[in-house]
């Protein structure tokens, strides 16, 4: 019997797509794919480190794709999820894919692509969500600010949304839980790296960074969202749902609820 | 920007327009123009939610709360001793732009209350998205109210502005409207649905030879009604809703639980409970009619006039009508998958993927998110196990009954309970 073994990769998705393609092209018995900053040595299993080739991974992104549109975005949001083990559900997700005539990832019944289908979905509702929970500051260098803490690694699939949407301002949104923003300089997005002095949520002091006039619309937005709510019909648990507590603290309009 | 001035009339002007409930931002797909500002989600964004629980997505205001008319149900009315105030054009263009710009909302939802006559006030509301659109570059989401009676003129300018029109029937029944709101005429409210729907036809069929049309409404129309406010049943307000449906192309109607804002012998009193069960039920069944293919004959008729209030519209026409089942899960047509209680649209289209591959039994159900504790007494699938007792309606609903916990049930509950 041919011996398993463990690939490691570099945590990027061509990286892991690279994998992919190895574990396909040289028929490995793949025992687990694993992140290099993580990895965790099986006893029975040899490892093999996996260089990131993008022309590899174009043709593993090419090769699901042509199988189906919804099976390349549902590995792409799944991988995002960040999930522990992930790699590996994709990769016996990819097999069924591939060996399967068509459709396979249609099969609700069978565990592992409802799994995936389900990862996928809580990364897509989180993106929907970003869409929705990001609010921007304007600075004074005429930069609109915000900062996220997003469940998943949503950031690689809201720049589009916030490039088309706000062609004429600058912005930046920045991920504090995994440092690194997206910044668009009115031609493009690009990835950013800042050395943060502090994380801009909303606290009752005025930080001189942001434009005064900032904190009147952060008011009237505020007095608009008070506004907005009918007395007789409150109803907490329902709102709660909707915008879960752990979002508050970047909203202006729950500043005063955190 | 004179910030005391301008927060003092936000205040005023978004609580009064608190009682419209439609806030979509949905089915409009207008894109950036020119990298200029905005674009409109087709799916709509909620960026945040009221503490009622419904969603914030437009910036929803009056151009003013001064009104010349007298309706009883309305916050507004000339009658009601209210702060009055009105915005100028530019404030609702400078709101709108620097609100959107930080991405609280999707855009605008102006209405108005009727000053002078309704030409004057459409033209007002028309002034404002006119401005956005072509001195702003604004490209994000606007719903304009069309005024009752306003002119057709008016009316074709607006769609050519504005993603979505509305009016407000407000009272589904003639009788109702001539009891609450003497001042207005039913002709009124149709005459600028009429126009804009004709206006809606003749956009697509010109669009197909001139690509360059210029979009009119491409989020359609909508409209409300309150519930609860003038004794109808049930099947005045969906059959006056499917009315709405069918003659006007409506996109949405909106049922809005009367919320009492006036003491007037016509209406609940204040302090009264609103109604929200019975509203969440009318859309429950508003969405059997638009999506699960229920005529609204199978659902209400005059021998039932009104709702269940303890389960919903789809189970009780279940319950009416055991002879169609159990289904069979794994052979059953759409249509008849979609009529079994528990099983949603988006269960429908998983199981009719899924049962390719093999026969289905209660698990990979279970796995799909059907909810078996209503579906198990109206389907059959791959398994040995299923409801052979021969029960009866009630029996079968006692028993879903006990072992669901429906959201409202503690609140509107006939039993009285013992500790409080």
């Amino acid at each position: 019997m041919k011996s398993s073994s463990t690939l490691i990769y570099d945590g990027s998705f061509n990286g892991f797509l690279t994998a992919i393609f190895i574990a396909f092209d040289e028929k490995i018995n793949v025992a687990d794919i694993q992140k290099n900053n993580q990895c965790q040595n099986g006893l029975f299993s040899e490892t093999e480190t996996v260089f990131t080739n993008v022309e590899k991974a174009k043709r593993v992104w090419n090769g699901i794709r042509s199988k189906s549109h919804n099976a390349i975005s549902n590995v792409y949001f799944a991988f995002l999820s960040e999930t522990e083990g992930v790699e590996l559900i994709l990769y016996t997700y990819i097999q069924k894919l591939m060996s399967s005539k068509n459709g396979k990832h249609l099969d609700y019944s069978d565990n592992i692509v409802s799994h995936v289908t389900q990862l996928a979905r809580k990364v897509s509702k989180e993106k929907h969500r970003m869409e929705a929970f990001v609010r921007f500051q304007l600075t004074k260098d005429d930069v609109y600010f915000a900062n996220i803490e997003p469940d998943y690694d949503i950031l690689p699939l809201i720049s589009k949304h916030f490039r088309n949407r706000y062609a004429d301002q600058q912005w930046l949104i920045y991920d504090v839980k995994r440092k690194y923003g997206i910044y668009y300089n009115l031609d493009h997005v690009e990835l950013v790296s800042l050395n943060l002095q502090e994380i801009h949520f909303n606290k009752i002091r005025k930080s001189d960074v942001f434009e005064a006039e900032e904190y009147d619309y952060q008011t009237l937005w505020n007095d608009y969202f008070k506004s907005t709510h009918i007395k007789s019909r409150i109803n907490p648990k329902l709102h709660r749902q909707h915008m879960p507590k752990r979002y508050w603290k970047y909203l202006s309009e729950k500043k005063e609820a955190v | 920007m004179n910030f005391q001035r301008i927060r003092e009339k936000l205040n005023i002007l978004a609580d009064a327009a608190k009682y419209d409930v439609s806030c979509a931002s949905s089915g409009s797909d207008r894109a950036n123009k020119d990298n200029g500002l905005g674009n409109a989600s087709r799916m709509g964004i909620c960026h945040s939610y009221t503490e009622d629980g419904r969603c914030i997505s437009l910036l929803k205001v009056l151009l003013t709360n001064h009104c010349i008319y007298d309706c009883a149900y309305c916050v507004t009315r000339k009658s009601n001793d209210v702060k009055r105030a009105a915005f100028k054009i530019q404030e609702v263009v400078d709101l709108t732009i620097n609100f959107y710009r930080r991405n609280y909302i999707e855009g605008l939802f102006l209405s108005s209350g009727i000053f002078k006559n309704p030409d004057y006030t459409m033209e007002r509301l028309v002034a404002v998205a006119k401005k956005l659109r072509e001195e702003e570059n604004f490209n994000g989401y606007i719903h304009l109210k069309s005024i009752p009676g306003a002119s057709d003129e008016l009316m074709y300018e607006a769609g050519l502005y504005a993603d979505r029109l509305s009016v407000n029937i407000e009272v589904p029944t003639i009788s109702g409207l001539k009891l609450l709101a003497p001042d207005k005429k039913h002709e009124d409210f149709k005459k600028p649905m009429l126009k804009v729907k004709n206006e809606i036809i003749r956009y697509r069929s010109e669009r197909k030879v001139i690509k360059s049309t210029p979009k009119y409404a491409p989020a359609g129309q909508s409209t409300q009604m309150i519930v609860g406010a003038s004794g109808e049943t049930d099947m005045d307000i969906m059959y006056s809703a499917t009315y709405y449906y069918r003659a006007y192309q409506m996109r949405r109607v909106y049922y809005s639980g009367y919320v009492p804002v006036a003491d007037d012998a016509r209406l609940p009193a204040i302090g009264s409970q609103v109604p929200m069960l019975r509203e969440n039920r009318l859309y429950q069944t508003d969405w059997l009619l638009r999506f699960y293919g229920f005529a609204v004959k199978e659902i209400l008729n005059s021998d039932h006039p009104n709702l269940d209030m303890d389960v919903d519209p789809k189970l009780s026409w279940a319950l009416r009508n055991l002879h169609h089942f159990p289904v069979n899960v794994n052979t059953a047509e759409k249509a008849m998958l979609a009529r079994i209680p528990g099983i949603g649209m988006q269960s429908v289209e998983k199981i009719l993927k899924a049962r390719r591959f093999r026969k289905l039994n209660w698990d990979h159900l279970k796995k799909m998110g059907v909810a078996l504790n209503r579906a198990k007494y109206f389907m059959v699938c791959d398994s040995r196990y299923w409801e052979r007792r021969d029960l009866d309606a009630d029996k079968i609903k006692g028993m879903i009954l006990q072992t669901s916990s429906g959201k409202y049930r503690n609140k509107f509950s006939a039993q009285l309970s013992l500790f409080n």
